[in-house]
């Protein structure tokens, strides 16, 4: 059941760095994450990796493996061929601060970037009412795990370092949309949402989607409407007073 | 003079899960000025995995539930040796605590008419747990996450800094807490995990949220941030932990394939409809109802399926028996032979509803199954078997104030004793972090303002921890072999694992104290390779100091502990006994050992409970757990000698 497989591993830090070789057991039910962990506990104690959950639920193991931005807890030995060189990266649209681990923190400025939940006025804790088929659209946006994957996919960023600045990424644009679906949200940000969070840069790839491993349907269900949501504001009075009922009401 | 980086904060809490970060919220609310620290991203947390949900008794579900029916089914599942005070207050509030993470943005699955909908789950009488499907700690953590946020944004607006009164330190490590002349708490020492740098924070107040334990055990559902660090740095500072003897072993973990051994089953899948099976195919809990709660649960297989649909009229299903006895129920059934062909049970819920309802219901486990084991649990019934899930014991507080026995020193959470006594419900402890965590904060906060003057950090204190830390670095002069972490880690997993797990005797953990005494001896030992820059195996060196520490408490206390009660079982007293209801086992640190001290256990008594919250009981339930003399004053009893 064992063998032996073929592993490239980037190492390095902010200085640069490059591929090394390894050859390292491979057992049965296996993910890539465990090759790593084997990798520090017998040849590269000081491989630096992040990780938590080892189920796919705290979205902190994220990298590229042969290129590909995956989840390393949930990419298993098995889909690949006993003899494939497998290659590990870090993200590659994020700086590297050390072999897997790479700097974050844009994600982190730009959640604070967007405006939070705003609560109703008049209600008190306790008497929020909204039915399941309302809450469900946001619900929806709000299993996403933050591993960031969309955001290393999207080709905005990708290879485009200078567009971070007015480029918030597929999971921010997604919060903005999840809150402006939220039954009982009290604010508006379909203004910020262009103008400060370049929701006018995504052409509708849908990258970001594909490699979601939550399976949120980014593109289809938050990034268009919210652009229809934008379109609607800005050139169509009658279109947007609909959204705002629309919204509001049941 | 060590190179250290500074901060000062008014309040500074550590551990970033649900329980830090509600008490973030309240001390910032309070104005105060308040650190973060987490060793981990922000919102990685451990909370982030709970799956089933938040226990509340809102009654949004079964109008009947009220905290007084919380309350007696907490203190049941913790066999009475609950903090009793504890429960009261979490019972009390924490409807209040969920109903307030909807104004922060929480969207939680909702009943026909509009409200917060309630799970059943083990232990509990009604649906009491709210949800969103099974990634409830998932919406807890982003919930409060964003309220940080949303904090954050308000002091931008005013102070036009978004961290002016509120920062989160991600990626750091606490490895020393430092107290002042007078013996309070003056600050804490770390170290940055991505630089390896050394950073000081300078505090009066310092909240634990850190967590728990289950790194010690091999087969677990925790991850590696659990390696006990907030029990072990109260008690070198002096704090006294309770309970640790009490270690929960979720029934339902993963057995196969082995890299995934462990990883939690929701017990919402036993609460949506799952069952439990043997290889016979035979639905086994109903053999396993013990003598304290018979007449509770239903007796036939028909009675508790009627009783997912008509709950008034008939018992619940075992199936749903309290985590501790499920969990000794399944070790039998695979110990005598009934098990599945990896060493685990079924269980079965795709012969139960339509698959479509089950992906709906349970998407993550769906997910999870279908990744990790190649098992549909739409088509098949998974394998389970026990998994080391929670600790229940921790650190020694105040119950309305969190505060440990030493002064500025809080704590709230997962690395909290009492509140769940000897075994926790589960969605407890959700609401526990909601609860105590607010309350943690404030306590803190009041604290602080009390003081006088800020305790002052003492130089040769930073000096003394970073040499401490740094010290893996610099192999000891002479004899002693170079010891690997990775693999005294390993071998500390596997003796708690064996010899100190779910069913324990007197003789494997007296074997286990030798080997942990071994292990100690190694640990001073540990070289590791490579620079400080986001080091690993350095990490794991500092962390096995704090495995160790904990490992002794759980061993020790469960050496002195001679019955069995919740997540503590000795096959060799197997019988609750009431004598031993009211003594707490006291861990504390003493000794030479600056790094991996001594640990000696005290038995203490816990102090009577209330006597209105008493009478919230029948006399005949408290005569399965008090003695006789401590019930004299309940009115039933009065009422028979009279
Ligand atoms: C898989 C799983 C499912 C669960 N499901 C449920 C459920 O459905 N319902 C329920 O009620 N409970 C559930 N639980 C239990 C519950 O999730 C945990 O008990 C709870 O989340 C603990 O929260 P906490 O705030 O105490 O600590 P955590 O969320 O674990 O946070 C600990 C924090 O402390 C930090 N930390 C630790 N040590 C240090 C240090 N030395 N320096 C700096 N920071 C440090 C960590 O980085 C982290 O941020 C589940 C647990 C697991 C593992
Ligand atoms: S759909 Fe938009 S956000 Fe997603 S990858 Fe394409 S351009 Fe980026
Ligand atoms: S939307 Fe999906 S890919 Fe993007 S951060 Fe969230 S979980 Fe990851
Ligand atoms: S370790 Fe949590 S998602 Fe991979």
């Amino acid at each position: 059941m064992s063998y032996k497989g073929q592993f490239r591993v980037w190492r390095g830090d902010s200085d640069g760095g490059s591929l090394e070789d390894f050859e390292v057991e491979v057992n049965e039910g296996e993910v890539v994450l465990d090759i790593i962990h084997r990798l520090q506990a017998t040849q590269a104690p000081d491989l630096a990796v992040r990780w938590n959950c080892k189920a796919g639920k705290c979205g902190s193991c994220s990298a590229e493996v042969n290129g590909r931005p995956q989840l390393l807890c949930m990419t298993r030995m098995s889909l690949f061929d006993k003899d494939e060189v497998i290659t590990v990266t870090p993200m590659r649209a994020f700086s590297v601060v050390r072999d897997l681990v790479t700097d974050v923190s844009y994600n982190y400025e730009k959640a604070r970037e967007v405006q939070a939940f705003t609560p109703p006025e008049k209600l008190q804790p306790g008497e929020y009412r909204m039915q399941q088929e309302d809450v469900q659209r946001s619900q929806e946006f709000r299993k996403c795990i933050e591993c960031f994957l969309c955001q290393d996919t999207c080709h905005v960023v990708r290879d485009h370092e200078e567009n971070k600045l007015e480029f918030s990424g597929p999971r921010f644009l997604m919060r903005i949309a999840e809150l402006e679906m939220h039954p009982l949200d009290a604010a508006d940000r379909r203004d910020t949402a262009q103008d400060d969070h370049g929701l006018g840069y995504c052409n509708i790839t849908k990258c970001c989607t594909e490699v979601c491993p939550e399976n949120i349907k980014i593109t289809d269900n938050a990034l268009i409407p919210m652009k229809e949501r934008v379109a609607g504001r800005r050139y169509d009075p009658v279109v947007w007073l609909g959204n705002k009922l629309f919204k509001r009401g049941k | 003079m060590t190179e250290v980086e500074r901060h000062n904060y008014d309040v500074v809490v550590i551990g970033a899960g649900g329980a830090g970060l509600r008490a973030a919220i309240e001390a910032r609310q309070r104005g105060l000025t308040t650190a973060v620290i987490c060793k981990s991203l922000f919102g990685k947390a451990h909370t982030v995995m709970a799956e089933g949900g938040c226990a509340a008794s809102m009654g949004n579900v079964n109008s009947n539930d009220s905290w007084q029916v919380h309350f007696r089914d907490t203190m049941r599942g913790g066999k009475f040796l609950n903090n009793w005070r504890m429960a009261e207050l979490h019972a009390k509030e924490a409807p209040d605590r969920v109903w307030e993470l909807e104004t922060y943005g929480a969207l939680f699955d909702r009943t026909e008419d509009g409200r917060i909908s309630q799970r059943n789950f083990g232990g509990h009488t009604y649906p009491r747990l709210a949800h969103v499907g099974d990634r409830t700690g998932l919406e807890l953590i982003r919930t409060m996450q964003q309220k940080i946020v949303s904090l954050q944004q308000e002091d931008k607006a005013e102070f036009g800094d978004y961290e002016a009164k509120l920062k989160v330190f991600q990626e750091c490590t606490i490895t020393e807490l430092l107290k002042d002349d007078s013996g309070a708490i003056s600050g804490a020492f770390g170290y940055w995990r991505e630089s390896g740098r050394f950073v000081l924070f300078e505090t009066g107040a310092v909240i634990m949220a850190t967590g728990g334990i289950g790194k010690s055990f091999q087969v677990t559902s925790n991850s590696w941030e659990y390696t006990g660090d907030g029990h072990a740095l109260a008690a070198r500072t002096g704090a006294s932990l309770i309970n640790m003897e009490f270690v929960q072993f979720h029934p339902t973990g993963m057995v196969w394939p082995p890299s995934v051994k462990g990883i939690l089953v929701t017990e919402g899948v036993r609460g949506d409809g799952g069952v439990l099976k043997n290889s016979e195919g035979k639905r086994f809990m109903f053999d396993y109802v013990p003598d304290v709660f018979k007449g509770q649960y239903a007796e036939t297989e028909e009675e508790a399926d009627r009783w997912y649909t008509d709950p008034d009229n008939n018992r619940r299903t075992p199936d749903l028996l309290p985590r501790d006895e499920v969990a000794r129920a399944i070790n039998t059934e695979v110990k005598e032979g009934r098990g599945s062909p990896h060493g685990g049970v079924y269980l079965d819920i795709a012969s139960r509803m339509p698959d479509e309802e089950i992906k709906r219901r349970l998407p993550s486990m769906y997910h999870q199954f279908k990744e990790l084991a190649d098992v549909d649990i739409t088509a098949e019934p998974m394998e389970v078997g026990p998994t080391c899930h929670y600790v229940m014991g921790g650190i020694e507080v105040d119950p309305d104030t969190g505060e440990s026995t030493v002064p500025g020193l809080f704590a709230a959470g997962e690395c909290s004793g009492g509140m769940h006594g000897s075994n926790r419900l589960g969605g407890n402890s959700l609401s526990d972090l909601l609860v105590f965590g607010r309350r943690a904060g404030l306590g803190a906060a009041n604290y602080v303002e009390s003081l006088e003057r800020k305790p002052v950090v003492l130089q040769s204190d930073i000096d003394a921890a970073a040499r401490s830390a740094v010290s893996p670095f610099e192999p000891a002069e002479g004899e002693g072999a170079r010891e690997n972490p990775y693999t005294l880690q390993h071998e500390l997993q596997q003796t708690m694992n064996d010899l100190v797990g779910i069913i324990r005797t007197a003789d494997e953990i007296e074997r286990a104290l030798g080997r942990l005494a071994e292990i100690r001896s190694r640990v001073r030992n540990v070289v590791v390779e490579g620079h400080r820059q986001f080091n690993p195996g350095w990490h794991l060196a500092i962390d096995l100091r704090n495995m160790m520490v904990v490992s002794e408490a759980v061993a020790k206390a469960a050496l002195l502990r001679t019955e069995s009660r919740g997540g503590h079982t000795r096959d060799d007293f197997p019988m609750l006994d009431s004598d031993w209801r009211n003594r707490l086992l006291s861990c504390r640190v003493s000794g030479e050992d600056q790094v991996v001290p001594d640990v000696v256990v005290e038995p203490k008594e816990q102090v009577p409970m209330r006597q209105d919250l008493l009478e919230l009981f029948e006399l005949s339930e408290l005569e399965k757990y008090y003695t006789e003399a401590e019930l004299t004053t309940h009115p039933a009893a009065q009422g028979d000698t009279a």
